[in-house]
């Protein structure tokens, strides 16, 4: 076990493909991080260059406070979990647990011992004498997990472990390896691209875009404390709402309606809110901005309202087209396409975001968002 | 009855695919010449040498592989062949396989201008190099080892040692074998080479299988090399001492036919042994599925 740190790692591929843009990132001995974020956000990049299979352009990444940027994977002492499993063809169960031990020479009775102690744990141990192709496909992810817990590493990288897996099993396995970290607390870096693992999984988040990394905190602290609209965007189910707002003399309006009041020089800004956190309700009363309903989603426990709205005249710049929001609202509600409605903000649930920088540097805390 | 019709009036349905039609006749005309081989092998001089031939021999005189087999030293020639075979399957395997691996995944500079030339080598008709190789295999018989040399067994192994083939052959294939494998194995703290020795290569059964098959049977029946540095009878092959019943004015039939049969004999274990591999692959089954 082992802390990890990435130390201004950048990684380009030709000229002009910048995968990786100075990472910066500590992660503490026995943390459960998650790099999130779209395709082609680095996060990959960022795990291969750690286990070695890649090297930086720059930067130094540490291991226990030992530079490995110059070592081989294997010499790394790490452990990884890839998106396929990855598992030898031609070797059983059992031999592909102990590949990874036989390598580094540990004796033949300490390999053993090691190879059915992790294959209790991860309820395989009658699978040892098979071969890959003869497991389903939750058998193989947990013998891929044995093949990397079974090294007893400084640190485990798991890369998408569970997007080849069914809705159902993933949700299991999602537990399992929770409960696997709580008993077993060895440093993990996990990249995912799905944000309900990212959210229930990590000790902290890294929400990645374009190489960088745009926050990294707890789901507390990236659900309701966005850095800036692409986190806001991207993180949440569904995400949350980003409406194009002005500022005028403290007043934040939204097409023309006031919906809170902030202390901040008048400027475009974006208005972010999450589903949950709009009412929907009739049209024309005070302080609740008119929409029209899209589309509504039930889903059982709630329905999901998809409604546009109109932008104000006075906000020519921000093209007229009418931007769609999406509101978490009780069960049994339903609209017909087009009905008119009237939306409530709740201001102190509200983001500020600069309309050209996307980063909330308006947050209500700090402005007094009332 | 009538189900039957109403059935076949709907869509004529042959009891076997439609393919065999041409398939079949296809494989007389390919299996005509091997029975005739094995039929003339068993006639007389005489019955060999008539017009029109005969096709059904009235003795079967099996005393013809016995005098093939003494009138020329044919234990030395197998003993010859199989010698230059084995070494240069090995060889292929082993050298083909590194190239093959390092064209595949390693990134080295001038990787792509160093394979196109390796392909570009393939275009090159065998009679415009063997000049140039023979000077080559005599100059190694000078300066290096007489064994290398002219008229020795070591002139027929060098110039084969590794084929242009061999090595595009396996790098298409190992190119096909997952790269998280070989991720998975380097974290696994193995090493390059471990790698392909380890994980590539036991997966890569079927293409070295496959490999080994073709370069037995051109190793084995090759006949123009031999035929240009081979010259003292201890160092013939089979095909260059199966000319030994072909005169400048007659051609012992029979005998030439026997002397055929046996050295195709091996032939024909190595397909059928290696058969089985040239269809069975396991290399993509370790990833999802």
């Amino acid at each position: 076990m082992a802390e990890v740190e990435y130390v201004g790692v950048s990684r380009r591929f030709g000229a002009d493909v910048v995968a990786l843009k100075g990472l910066d990132l500590a992660v503490a001995d026995g943390e459960f991080l998650i790099l999130v974020g779209p395709s082609g956000c680095g996060k990959s990049t960022a795990l291969r260059l750690l286990a070695g299979l890649d090297k930086p352009t720059s930067g130094e990444i540490k291991i226990a406070g030992r530079p490995v940027t110059r070592l081989g994977p294997g010499e790394r002492d790490i452990a990884m979990v890839f998106q396929n499993y990855a598992l030898y063809p031609h070797m059983s169960v059992y031999q592909n647990l102990a590949y990874g031990l036989r390598q580094r020479r540990t004796p033949r009775a300490e390999i053993d011992r090691r190879v059915r102690e992790t294959a209790v744990l991860l309820d395989i141990d009658r699978l040892l004498d098979r071969k890959p192709g003869q497991l389903s496909g939750g058998q193989r992810q947990r013998v891929a997990m044995g093949r990397a817990l079974v090294r007893r590493p400084q640190a485990f990288l798991l890369d998408e472990p569970l997007s080849n897996l069914d809705a159902k099993l993933r949700t299991q396995v999602r537990g399992d390896l929770k409960r696997l970290h709580r008993e077993l607390p060895v440093t993990s870096i996990y990249v995912t691209h799905d944000q309900v693992e990212a959210m229930t999984l990590g000790d902290r988040i890294c929400v990645m875009s374009n190489g960088e990394v745009q926050q990294i905190g707890t789901t507390d602290d990236i659900y309701n404390r966005p850095a800036n609209t692409f986190v806001a965007g991207f993180m949440g189910s569904p995400p949350m709402n980003l409406l194009p707002a002005v500022v005028h003399e403290g007043i934040v309006r939204v097409a023309g309606v006031e919906v809170a009041r902030v202390s901040s020089p008048d400027r475009p800004v974006i208005l972010g809110v999450r589903p949950e956190d709009l009412l929907i309700g009739s049209p024309g009363a005070d302080s609740t901005v008119p929409a029209r309903v899209d589309v509504c989603e039930p889903l059982g426990s709630h329905v999901l309202v998809h409604a546009l709205v109109d932008a104000a005249p006075e906000q020519g710049s921000s093209g007229g087209d009418p931007t769609s929001v999406i509101v978490h609202a009780p069960p049994g509600t339903f609209f017909d396409a087009g009905a008119r409605v009237g939306l409530t903000f709740s201001p102190a649930k509200s983001h500020l975001f600069d309309a050209e920088t996307g980063a909330a540097d308006l947050t209500p805390e700090r402005i007094g968002l009332s | 009855m009538s189900a039957a019709e109403t059935e076949s009036g709907r869509r004529l349905r042959l009891p076997f695919s439609p393919w065999h039609l041409v398939l079949v006749p296809l494989t007389f005309v390919l299996v005509a010449p091997l029975l005739w081989m094995l039929l003339t092998s068993l006639q007389t001089t005489a019955e060999a040498n008539r017009f029109p031939p005969v096709l059904i021999p009235h003795h079967w005189r099996f005393a013809n592989y016995v005098d093939a087999w003494h009138t020329a030293p044919f234990g030395t020639f197998f003993l010859n062949s199989a010698l230059v075979t084995l070494v240069v399957v090995i060889s292929n395997l082993v050298v083909c396989s590194l190239a093959g691996y390092a064209f595949a995944r390693v990134r080295f500079l001038g990787r792509k201008a160093l394979f196109l030339t390796l392909m570009a080598t393939l275009m090159v008709p065998f009679q415009v190099t063997m000049i140039p190789v023979f000077l080559i295999v005599k100059w190694f018989g000078d300066n290096v080892s007489p064994f290398l040399g002219i008229n020795h067994l070591g002139a027929l192994m060098l110039p084969n040692l590794a084929t242009a083939f061999g090595i595009f052959f396996l790098r298409q294939f190992f190119q096909t074998v997952p790269v998280e494998l070989e991720d998975a194995a380097r974290v696994d703290g193995t090493s390059r080479i471990g790698v392909l020795f380890k994980i590539v290569l036991p997966l890569s059964m079927p293409a070295m299988s496959t490999l080994a098959a073709l370069t037995i049977l051109t190793s084995w029946n090759d006949f123009l090399w031999p035929l240009i540095v081979i010259t003292s009878q201890d160092q013939m092959t089979v095909p260059l001492g199966l000319s030994y019943f072909q005169g400048a004015h007659s051609t012992n039939w029979p005998l030439l036919m026997a002397g055929n049969v046996m050295s195709l004999l091996p032939m024909l274990v190595v397909f059928v042994v290696a058969q089985r591999y040239f269809v069975q692959s396991v290399a993509g089954t370790g990833l999802k599925g």
